[in-house]
């Protein structure tokens, strides 16, 4: 009732505020500097209140989802997005909520909104901005808070969001004003766009949201303390330049940061034009099209034996949005030991961090690979390099064997997938050995292709993930979740929203009653004592499935694989497709952490 | 069936004749030093905001950089505080403090101050009084002024570099020390150097080779 209660008043108000604005209106299209924003304000009533502040500053934003659950303390701004154009997507938990909006940050390129309560539903959201923040995707938080007055009591649902989330944001905010609130908003989102992207937060004091304003939310900006380098120093290009002209052995690598840069056609015309390797990383997947000749594919722990030599024998590593991950260099003293490392980044904090650059270059990617392109005059003379990494790629192939008499492989899956879908399908991932066939299987060609949980490793990423990714792609974009029968089961609860919202994505669950990595690394390395990793029984996803009212289907043999996989992605609307597969099959090639990435594994002795 | 995938096993492989040290520096005649921690005084102007001082203690507790002391106080301008910080670490980590501080929003410049900026530590301490013409001589040679005093005990207040007041602690020492308050260090460059200002914010990101600024900081 005091619900209703509080919103009698801002009514009434609303009335008044009208008027005055009407009659103002004349004055302010006088002055020259307003006459562009006259006509949007024409468009919307002016605020009243900080919860239509918070939900104006989006719709400016040109926000058009938003992925939330509902709770006490954020109502007021759900009350006020009840009237707005942005569609709302109810969650079934605030874990999707934060995936969803990661996802739809990746794929869209802006950031992803998620919204949730205070307390409880803060705390669920960490996960989700965590995930965000390690992978640098662009994501909004907005969370309610219990009334300023209750602040630090420990009142009902009170958690300190701003205290929990300040090392898992790229900033946080908490909003202490209405008069402020919606520019807190804009300046929040322009900060999860700008420079390197990551999450940001905005905690919101329902007394604030409540509270009653006039003032309309600034237009998105970053606050002034925060500055981005666009161009790379000219001299150290030039030097950079130079290298690559004398390298003999030259290697681009290409990283999450080159997709968030919209790099990828830059770095693909500079690769082309001089003729060098190019790996990725895992958040890299997609930068370059896998299918082209120059592509080694992936580095790192389970990247490709071609890949992994390459980048440990180059003398030249021309490193582009990427930080030097340990899943990517194994033991940082056989990291391209030979190798002189131009580091592109748009971060400073990334350059030398891990490994040291011998030309820092700080810019934005796209910018500062075409400054290297017009800098590099005349092509490395590397031919015989091409020639030894295309005698890798035959030494080291990723074929794997499939007999008909045993269980169906994952590899062999992941291809048919890849065979049935366009090439700019979307893959969403969750954590584990599923993940790696699919960055392993799977040809990605596209940027904003590939959707998965890199830094932080999230179980559970590929279903939300997936619904966010489908609303952000457009409609010719098959999405496809390749999950895992652990991943699956953490966060299922998923599939409510997706046959609510009718959401057409398909699930294939590549089922072997595991926590398959951690199998995989128990009998590597723990005699094959299967501790806590040996489920020995899942539900029936597939009838699972359809208890949630989507499509359900069940493949056993070679002989089903191509077939269910063409009816599920014909179904119009989510489907999940339990794939039982090989419970024994490993991920190679492997290196071990910390390990020599030039000494991975292609079987289990050789670990 | 036979598992994993077919290749020249790990022995079989060329290998590559270089080698990185742990901070991720290749070895070679020209950098091969390898950085000893040192200790060094950072300086960061920051928005006076809640959260700034959370921000950047979460910062260095969370990236487990050593910091001996943090001090943090008003300026001459109500919207900017200035935080001072003293750190133990080789180079690479000196320019990771520096880059991961500026990354923080409301930091508004950062910078390592020269070896020759003036520092400055203030202390309180609380000694026995049973003899205090003893004790006020040692005083007297540290330039203590006399706080408070009572029938048992008698608080000064010592400034100076770091080394003078433990040198001060030490020799009060002798009296039996009841408390000791100390303030952690706070600095300022000389003469028109700035310490940290708002027209540093466009720092070079750049410096690809380290060892510029090694001698060993000199406290006073």
């Amino acid at each position: 009732m005091s619900e209703r209660a509080a919103k009698v008043t801002p009514t009434d108000d609303e009335q008044t505020d009208e008027q005055i604005t009407d009659s103002a209106a004349p004055d302010a299209a006088t002055e020259p500097d307003s006459a562009a924003e006259t006509e949007s304000e024409t468009t919307a009533e002016p605020v009243t209140s900080g919860a239509e502040a918070v939900v104006r500053a989006l719709e400016n934003a040109g926000v058009e989802y938003a992925f939330g659950v509902q709770g006490g303390a954020i109502m007021p701004v759900y009350d006020v997005l009840y009237d707005s154009d942005i569609r709302h997507v109810t969650m079934a938990h605030e874990q999707g909520a934060a995936h969803a909006a990661d996802a739809y940050g990746i794929v869209s390129g802006e950031p992803g909104v998620c919204l949730a309560t205070s307390g409880p539903g803060a705390t669920n959201l960490v996960t989700g901005i965590a995930d965000a923040d390690m992978d640098s995707d662009p994501m909004l938080a907005l969370t309610g808070q219990v009334p300023t007055e209750f602040v630090g009591n420990d009142a009902f649902q009170e958690t300190d969001t701003t205290g929990v989330t300040t090392p898992i944001t790229k900033d946080n905010t908490f909003a202490s004003d209405a008069d402020h609130v919606g520019s807190d908003v804009t300046e929040a989102f322009a900060l999860a766009r700008e420079g390197r992207p990551g999450p940001t937060l905005v905690d919101l004091p329902k007394d604030v949201t409540n509270g009653e304003t006039d003032r309309e939310p600034d237009e998105p900006k970053t606050p002034d303390t925060y500055h981005v380098q666009e161009r790379a120093d000219s001299e150290i290009v030039a030097a950079a330049a130079e290298r690559i002209e004398n390298a003999d052995r030259p290697v681009m690598l290409l990283g999450g940061g080159v997709i968030k840069g919209e790099a990828s056609e830059a770095c693909r015309e500079f690769a082309i034009e001089h003729e060098i390797p190019v790996i990725t990383t895992m958040p890299g997947l997609g930068a370059f099209p896998e299918d082209h000749e120059l592509s080694l594919e992936m580095a790192g722990m389970h990247g490709t034996g071609y890949a992994n030599m390459a980048i440990t024998h180059c003398d030249t590593l021309i490193g582009i949005g990427t930080r030097f991950d340990d899943r990517l260099t194994g033991g940082i003293e056989t990291f391209a030991p030979d190798a002189e490392v131009i580091h592109v980044d748009i971060d400073p904090a990334e350059i030398s961090k891990n490994i040291h650059a011998d030309y820092p270059l700080v810019g934005d990617a796209e910018t500062v690979v075409e400054q290297l392109a017009a800098a590099v005059d005349e092509s490395p003379a590397a031919t015989k390099w091409r020639a030894q990494c295309q005698q890798w790629k035959s030494d080291y192939s990723m074929a794997y064997e499939a007999p008909e008499d045993a269980p169906v492989q994952p590899e062999f899956v992941v291809e048919a997938l890849d065979e049935a879908t366009s090439d700019r399908a979307i893959v969403t991932t969750g954590v584990g050995q599923h993940q790696m066939w699919a960055a392993q299987y799977w040809t990605y060609t596209e940027p904003r292709t590939w959707v998965s949980s890199h830094g932080l490793g999230t179980m559970g990423y590929g279903l939300p993930a997936a619904i966010g990714a489908r609303l952000a792609a457009d409609d010719d974009q098959e999405v496809i979740c390749v999950d895992g029968d652990g991943s699956f089961l953490m966060t299922l609860q998923g599939l409510s929203v997706a046959v609510r919202e009718n959401l057409d994505i398909t699930v294939a669950v590549l089922n072997n009653e595991y926590i398959g990595m951690v199998r995989q690394w128990q009998d590597a390395f723990f005699e094959g004592r299967h501790a806590a990793s040996d489920y020995n029984w899942m539900p029936e996803f597939d009838k699972l499935a359809e208890a949630f009212g989507a499509c359900g289907f069940r493949i056993d043999d070679y002989d089903d694989v191509a077939d269910t996989i063409e009816e599920a992605l014909a179904y119009d609307g989510p489907s999940v497709i339990d794939v039982h597969i090989d419970p024994d099959a490993n991920v190679y090639p492997m290196v071990p952490s910390g390990g020599d990435n030039g000494q991975f594994a292609l079987t289990e002795d050789q670990l | 069936m036979k598992r994993g995938l077919e290749g020249p096993a790990p022995e079989e492989r060329p290998t590559p004749a270089g080698r990185r040290n742990k901070q991720g520096i290749r070895i070679d005649p020209e950098v091969e030093a390898t950085h000893e921690p040192r200790r060094t005084v950072i300086s960061a102007l920051v928005a006076h905001e809640p959260g700034v001082l959370s921000d950047v203690s979460g910062l260095f507790s969370r990236r487990q950089f050593n910091i001996e002391s943090l001090t943090v106080g008003p300026t001459d301008d109500e919207e900017r505080a200035r935080i001072t910080i003293v750190v133990e670490e080789p180079d690479p980590g000196i320019d990771q403090v520096e880059k991961q501080l500026r990354k923080l929003v409301p930091v508004i410049s950062v910078r390592e101050l020269e070896p020759d900026a003036m520092r400055r530590e203030l202390a309180l301490v609380k000694v026995d009084a049973a003899d205090p013409a003893s004790v006020s001589a040692v005083a007297d040679m540290y330039d203590a002024t006399a706080v408070d005093s009572s029938p048992e005990t008698a608080t000064f207040e010592i400034t100076g570099s770091r080394q003078k007041i433990e040198a001060a602690v030490e020799t009060f020492s002798q009296f039996g020390i009841r408390e000791v308050s100390r303030t952690g260090l706070t600095a300022m460059a000389r003469g028109t150097d700035q310490t940290a200002g708002a027209d540093l914010t466009a720092q070079p990101a750049d410096e690809a080779k380290y060892g510029d600024n090694t001698q060993p900081a000199d406290d006073d």
